[in-house]
């Protein structure tokens, strides 16, 4: 089949980060994405277009939301999904990630989600199987279906990406969405900033062509999107700051700090939130906060880059 | 057996030896040094083009027997060392159980005796079971053969046991070969801190983890006057301390290995396992310094650090690899290039890979006087190869050089006499 002039033909059978896609590459996943969001809103919300083809969601870390998006797009698609949890490494259960994957690929799976703890963990697997793999995080490297609906949930409310103003808030060392999140906009010609403290703003982030901050209320009344990072309660232990109180009253958004946005600021969260920590409950559900939204759009960006990769030749 | 090394290039840095000569060999010793010898011998090898010099020595090698005989075992890593023009080494301590009593130094020799290959010269540990609390028995590590302690693999984070270690050991003589690393600042990373880290997400450790440990065991080897030897230095900031000390008078020794002046932690990138060790490749800026500091003799020593691990331990997730790679029979072509690239003469790539070490462990070698002991390493500095997987002699393939075409190799190793290396080739038990 021939691509029309002017569009990306996809051709990968993995989505292992956005660092590797090109900017035709991510326009093509949100474009996919905009038309299959048409089909959750329907009475029957199916399409044929995975008929016949197995997905495995292969979850090596906690994960309630993310696995349930993915399950949610396979079935629209018509595919058939198998979910396989384990927590903990594979090298503390004793079998290697190799042998898993390479178990479960034996049943004929077309394409393998995997969430693990690793950083690489995908790009690994991509190395060890035929089947497509889709990176559903991998460590604190990419999880770039999040970055991916975050950008559509962006240009859904904002209508285009260039130029735009977004500000990645907390933990960025930390993060699979900030570096996802990062690549993606930079690609698309958005101005990035992140904020957090000192302790939790990684080495040479710069060079990835964003401004750093410590001080968020100086950046805040200049974003068109703040996207604020999960932070994780134990943080405080690796000396990373001294309270999640003393976090909060410099990084959360509070009722006070949202004044100092832009009227037509969105806020945006991957979840799960910690509520009164990263937010307070009053913006989390207000009307700026754009988060059930993201939730919404997952399916429809899952839906196309489960498409485009399970289709892609092998 | 008498034996004759004609025509080659004799480089014997501690007698100032750089040009043609002859080399006879009698009764495991240097019998006699000069030019065009004609001697009636039993054998003769032409060393036409190549370089002949005193037996390299690799003061920082792991070769995992006891206990993790599937990496490497003493007769599969003297064999590597061999491949790669070594005469003697040092296997460090960290096997299981650790090698801190004299019954663990005397298999090492045994073994090393039994397989008469060539020199194995045991480190013993510093602390038992290299946990860095209780000193174990210098002295009855040196009667089983220790020529060295160290905890290599792990830092002695205390600095009073430190302290007392380099203290203690004056009474032995023997050095204690540092590997410096503050573990808060290590705190779980696996690469080198910097861009590279932060794109791969993998946790960095920063290059100032060993300058803060190398700052500190400087002060330490001054206040005792005890032998202090650095390990693997890899970092810029470490190099900058050390140059300071040394011209300040502080009288500590330092190594470095092949991979910190050829690699980058751009060498991570794609998550590649065979470019994980500790400690971490850096920037190029630390390449450049490590060069400097080889060039100015702020190093003194180019040892290897190989570590071999098993294919399917580094066939793994990033961070659940293991740290380590080989470098038994890369070393000598690797540092040629530094002689091509006119950063070391010959005479000073010989210095780092025999005599220094042969000085700092008070081997007696590492030079080719008359009288002297006859390690001697033949090497064809312009010998082209490649490094291919089922070519290499030791037991673990682990190295971020395969495919790489290198030049220069050694052809004829004689270790006290008996020739263990001909025309490339181990040769096994000649006496």
């Amino acid at each position: 089949m021939n691509a029309p002039a002017g569009e990306t033909h996809w051709t990968r059978k993995d989505l292992l980060s956005i660092e590797e896609l090109s900017r035709e590459e991510i326009e093509l996943l949100l474009q996919t994405a905009e038309s299959f969001k048409e089909v959750s809103a329907r009475e029957v919300k199916k399409v044929p277009a995975l008929r016949g083809k197995t997905i495995a969601n292969l979850f090596f870390e906690p994960s309630t939301r993310t696995r349930t998006s993915f399950e949610v797009a396979a079935k629209r698609l018509s595919a058939d999904i198998i979910n396989f949890s384990s927590s903990g490494s594979s090298t503390s259960k004793g079998e290697s990630l190799s042998d898993t994957a390479k178990n479960i690929e034996a049943m004929n799976v077309d394409t393998i989600v995997m969430r693990h703890s690793s950083s690489g963990a995908a790009e690994y697997l991509a190395r060890q199987v035929k089947a497509g793999v889709v990176n559903a995080g991998d460590g604190i490297h990419e999880h770039p279906t999040q970055g991916l609906l975050d950008i559509f949930t962006m240009k859904e409310r904002k209508k285009k990406i260039e130029g735009l103003r977004v500000c990645l808030v907390g933990d960025i060392l930390h993060s699979r969405v900030a570096r996802s999140n990062i690549w993606g906009l930079k690609k698309l010609g958005a101005k990035v900033t992140v904020c957090g403290p000192p302790t939790l703003i990684p080495s040479s982030i710069e060079r990835l062509g964003v401004e750093v901050s410590y001080d968020l209320d100086r950046v805040i009344g200049e974003q068109d999107v703040l996207n604020i990072l999960r932070i994780q309660l134990e943080r405080q232990k690796g000396a990373f700051f001294p309270s999640i109180r003393e976090y909060a009253a410099e990084y959360g958004i509070s009722n006070e700090r949202i004044k100092k946005a832009r009227p037509d600021v969105i806020v945006m969260h991957p979840g799960p939130i910690n509520r009164g920590v990263e937010l307070s409950s009053e913006v989390a559900d207000g009307p700026q906060s754009v988060i059930l939204d993201q939730v919404t759009n997952g399916v429809a960006v899952r839906m196309a880059v489960l498409f485009h990769t399970t289709m892609a030749e092998r | 057996m008498k034996t004759l090394i004609k025509n080659g290039h004799l480089v014997d840095p501690k007698n100032k030896i750089d040009e043609p000569m002859d080399l006879l060999l009698e009764n495991g010793k240097v019998a006699k040094v000069g030019k065009k010898l004609a001697e009636k011998t039993d054998r003769e090898i032409d060393a036409q083009g190549k370089i002949v010099c005193p037996g390299l020595i690799d003061m920082h090698v792991h070769f995992r027997q006891p206990g993790y005989e599937y990496k490497e075992t003493i007769e599969t890593g003297m064999r590597a060392a061999v491949k790669g023009g070594f005469t003697g080494v040092c296997p460090m301590a960290n096997t299981n159980p650790v090698a801190d009593s004299r019954s663990d130094m005397e298999f090492m020799t045994g073994e090393a005796r039994r397989l008469k290959l060539i020199h194995v010269w045991p480190v013993g540990a510093v602390t038992l079971k290299h946990e860095g609390k209780e000193l174990t028995e210098f002295g009855e590590l040196k009667k089983g053969g220790a020529i060295a302690l160290s905890d290599d693999g792990r830092p002695i984070t205390d600095s009073n046991i430190m302290r007392r270690a380099l203290e203690y050991a004056k009474k032995f003589d023997l050095p204690i070969l540092v590997h410096c690393q503050d573990e808060g600042l290590f705190c779980g990373g696996c690469m080198n801190e910097g861009f590279v880290s932060t794109k791969l997400g993998l946790l960095g450790i920063p290059s100032e983890s060993e300058s803060v440990e190398v700052a500190r065991d400087i002060q330490l080897a001054d206040l005792t006057g005890g032998r202090l030897h650095f390990c693997h230095i890899s970092s810029r900031r470490s190099l900058e301390i050390i140059r300071a000390a040394k011209q300040g008078g502080s009288r500590v020794t330092v190594e470095t290995c092949p991979h910190y002046f050829h690699l980058t932690d751009e060498a991570v990138l794609h998550y590649n396992t065979y470019a994980k060790m500790n400690p971490p490749l850096r920037t190029q800026a630390d390449v450049e310094a490590v060069k400097r500091a080889l060039a100015d003799g702020t190093i003194d020593v180019i040892a290897t650090d190989h570590a071999p691990h098993s294919e399917n331990e580094k066939n793994a997730e990033f961070d659940q690899a293991p740290f380590g790679i080989i470098g038994l029979e890369t070393s000598l072509s690797l540092t040629l290039r530094l002689v091509e690239e006119k950063i070391l003469t010959m005479t000073e790539l010989v210095r780092k890979m025999s005599t220094a070490p042969a000085e700092i462990l008070k081997t007696g070698r590492g030079h080719l006087a008359e009288g002297a002991p006859a390690d001697v390493t033949v090497f064809d500095p312009s010998l082209a190869w490649t490094v291919e997987k089922d070519k290499i002699e030791s037991k673990s393939k682990n190295t971020p050089f395969m495919g790489w075409k290198m030049k220069g190799r050694a052809t004829d190793v004689f270790c006290e006499g008996r020739q263990v290396l001909k025309a490339g080739e181990i040769l096994k038990d000649e006496s």
